[in-house]
């Protein structure tokens, strides 16, 4: 199967600036080498009357389509690219607003004490713990969701709109509203957990308690998403392989293994990748659901404070530019690192049809 | 034997309906908890066991949102905010998703790739030129920081070039160019119309992540001038033993985009399940 260029079919997640509502997955980048015929050459050829609207055609045509583009691309190259490029060169300055000494040069100096700074490397840990905790178990069961959802049902659409709904709140809400339900004392998750006979979790003091819940937020809000989309690719399975197959006498199970999976492994990628970009992203959870008012600290001992948090931390609470420009620009670099990954596991997958 | 011709995998089994059923409670469930904690006073919310049902206090905390805090002006704020930032979304990826799909220039491919792998970037990595920029141009803690940055994006002319260059056929155009059509009338009478499902599912997905965004307000906006979001946060930090005002003050923030879902939302799950096919 064809798959175009360098580009993997990714999207900046739901996250434009910031996450928030999910985009639709974009198509594959197709060949943007289409050619488009120029204009009509036969209006001028022999007609000299003509001659004058042929050469304005020619004019419009060379000349309009960067007129097309240019507000769009003004705009983005102010706003989008010029921006990331100069983080990199804050990144390499001691940058801070407040304080008596000047803006310096110093290098990598930033990224060195970035790599040495114990904050970051938790951080780290926190992000990618709240990542692994929650796109596992939004993948699987979104997958079983899809299955379902995959049935001959009556009432469809609104099956389909309902497991949406958790999309469409805002992060901010959802925080708040999950950060009440996890509540030490009148949350009602501990009051059914008390029911059980489970003591009371303080969910927010925690290491693994706080990530359980963020993740438990994480997976609510896009499992519904996911679902979606790998029941998009599910009904494009063409109906006779499962004919065939059970004709042949496979069981579900078989079929599922056999037929329905590898069908969906583009998908599966595609949103593995997008959860990934979300989840290294991952800010108004971490920062919100910290009991103690204005905290960016990510709870007391940072127990939940993720990369963005500690970003934003660094940047708007210590007005140290230099240095949350460089925690961004790792940050960056993580995020490439694992497209890279993702397109050279689609690379091989395709090359195996 | 009588073996049935549909597939067992598409099949309604016994368990289907129940399983979806309770997803979909789960999936109700905070946002209807919301509602009830919204309607409660904060006396009844600290019982054991909890109210499970609306109570009658919803207009009593709702008021004293308004009152207390400064959120009628977030909400003002969000929708002039969002309606700007989807309005010139779409104008401006359109134009530029149609001259990437239909017209022929030099660096089209080289900038189309540049799009494409911004797509990726996480937006905090350009968060600190921006606030600095922002400080330049005078417009800290004014809306136009926070509609200026976002008034294009690379997704939305991705969505526009592709669907553009799927629905609109060559041959159209070169019809419409031999009938001495200069570009601009094609866009008009061609393009135009042919884009609208299109630019209907962006401008939903566009306003809904503008209305929900959180960070970069945050960053930029001060708390007497925010949007909803960054008001909402605000006031959890404030009034944090405050459930019931706090959840009120969710509720309202999050009706809009349920109503707009509500009415909406077929096209948004269309869109979402069509971008997946085309895989």
């Amino acid at each position: 199967m064809k798959r175009s260029g360098p580009q993997t079919r990714a999207v900046a997640g739901p996250a434009a600036p910031g996450p928030g509502a999910a985009p639709p997955p974009p198509d594959p980048a197709r060949d943007p080498g289409r050619t488009e015929r120029g204009p009509g050459r036969g209006a001028g050829a022999t007609r000299p009357r003509l001659g004058f609207r042929h050469r304005l055609q020619r004019t419009d045509a060379s000349v309009s389509p960067y007129l097309y583009v240019a507000p769009f691309f003004l705009l983005f190259l102010g706003f989008m690219l010029f921006p990331l490029g100069y983080t990199f060169y804050v990144s390499l300055n001691d940058w801070n607003l407040i304080g008596a000494e000047a803006r310096s040069f110093t290098g990598l100096e930033n990224y060195r004490t970035l790599l040495a700074d114990p904050n970051f490397w938790n951080a780290l840990r926190n992000t990618f713990s709240i990542w692994l905790l929650s796109t596992v178990p939004q993948l699987l069961l979104a997958l079983g969701l899809a299955h379902l959802l995959n049935a001959r049902l009556r009432g469809k659409t609104l099956f389909r709109m309902g497991v949406l709904v958790p999309n469409v709140a805002s992060l901010v809400a959802v925080t708040i509203i999950f950060a009440q339900l996890f509540g030490r004392d009148f949350g009602l998750i501990n009051w059914l957990l008390g029911l059980a006979g489970v003591g009371p979790i303080d969910w927010q003091a925690g290491t693994a308690s706080s990530h359980i819940a963020i993740a438990v937020m994480v997976v609510w809000r896009w499992t519904g998403y996911h679902a979606l989309i790998y029941l998009a690719a599910m009904q494009a399975i063409p109906r006779e392989l499962y004919e065939a197959a059970s004709l042949d006498g496979a069981g579900s199970f078989q079929m599922l293994r056999s037929i329905t999976i590898p069908a969906l492994r583009p998908v599966i990628i595609f949103s593995v990748l997008i959860s990934t970009i979300y989840g290294m992203q991952i800010f108004a959870e971490p920062l919100l659901f910290d009991p103690k008012p204005g905290s960016v600290t990510g709870g007391a001992g940072r127990q939940f404070q993720t990369l963005t948090v500690y970003l934003y931390e660094q940047g708007f609470r210590e007005f140290d530019f230099g240095y949350a420009a460089t925690i961004g620009w790792v940050m960056f670099l993580l995020v490439v690192a694992v497209a890279l990954v993702n397109y050279a596991l689609t690379r091989r997958i395709s090359s195996t049809r | 034997m009588a073996r049935s011709r549909v597939p067992r995998l598409g099949r309604v089994g016994p368990l289907t309906y129940p399983l979806l059923i309770l997803v979909l409670l789960l999936s109700v469930f905070p946002l209807y908890w919301t509602g009830v904690v919204a309607s409660q006073t904060n006396r009844a919310i600290g019982q054991t066991p909890p109210p499970m049902l609306p109570g009658g206090n919803l207009l009593d905390n709702i008021g004293r949102v308004f009152e207390q805090t400064n959120f009628l002006k977030a909400l003002v704020n969000s929708l002039v905010v969002a309606t700007a930032i989807t309005v010139s979304v779409l104008v401006f990826c359109s134009l530029a998703g149609f001259a990437f799909a239909k017209l022929r220039f030099r660096g089209r491919q080289a900038m189309m790739l540049i799009v494409v792998a911004t797509m990726m970037v996480p937006t905090q990595l350009g968060v600190i030129p921006l606030y600095l920029m922002i400080g330049e141009l005078g417009w800290s803690g004014r809306l136009p920081a926070v509609i200026v940055p976002t008034m294009v994006t690379a997704f939305g002319v991705f969505w526009m070039r592709q669907f553009i260059s799927q629905v609109v056929p060559d041959e159209m155009i070169d019809a419409a160019r031999v009938d001495g059509c200069h570009t601009a009338r094609i866009c008009w009478h061609v393009i135009l119309p042919a884009i609208r499902p299109a630019a209907a599912v962006l401008g939903l997905f566009t306003f809904m992540q503008a209305w929900n965004d959180f960070f970069w307000p945050l960053v930029v906006l001060t708390p007497d001038n925010p949007t909803v979001q960054v008001a909402l946060s605000t006031l959890a930090a404030g009034y944090f033993q405050d459930y019931a005002l706090i959840l009120a003050a969710t509720a309202v923030a999050t009706l809009p985009v349920l109503v707009v879902f509500a009415v909406l939302g077929r096209q948004i799950v269309g869109g979402i399940m069509e971008g997946a096919v085309k895989q």
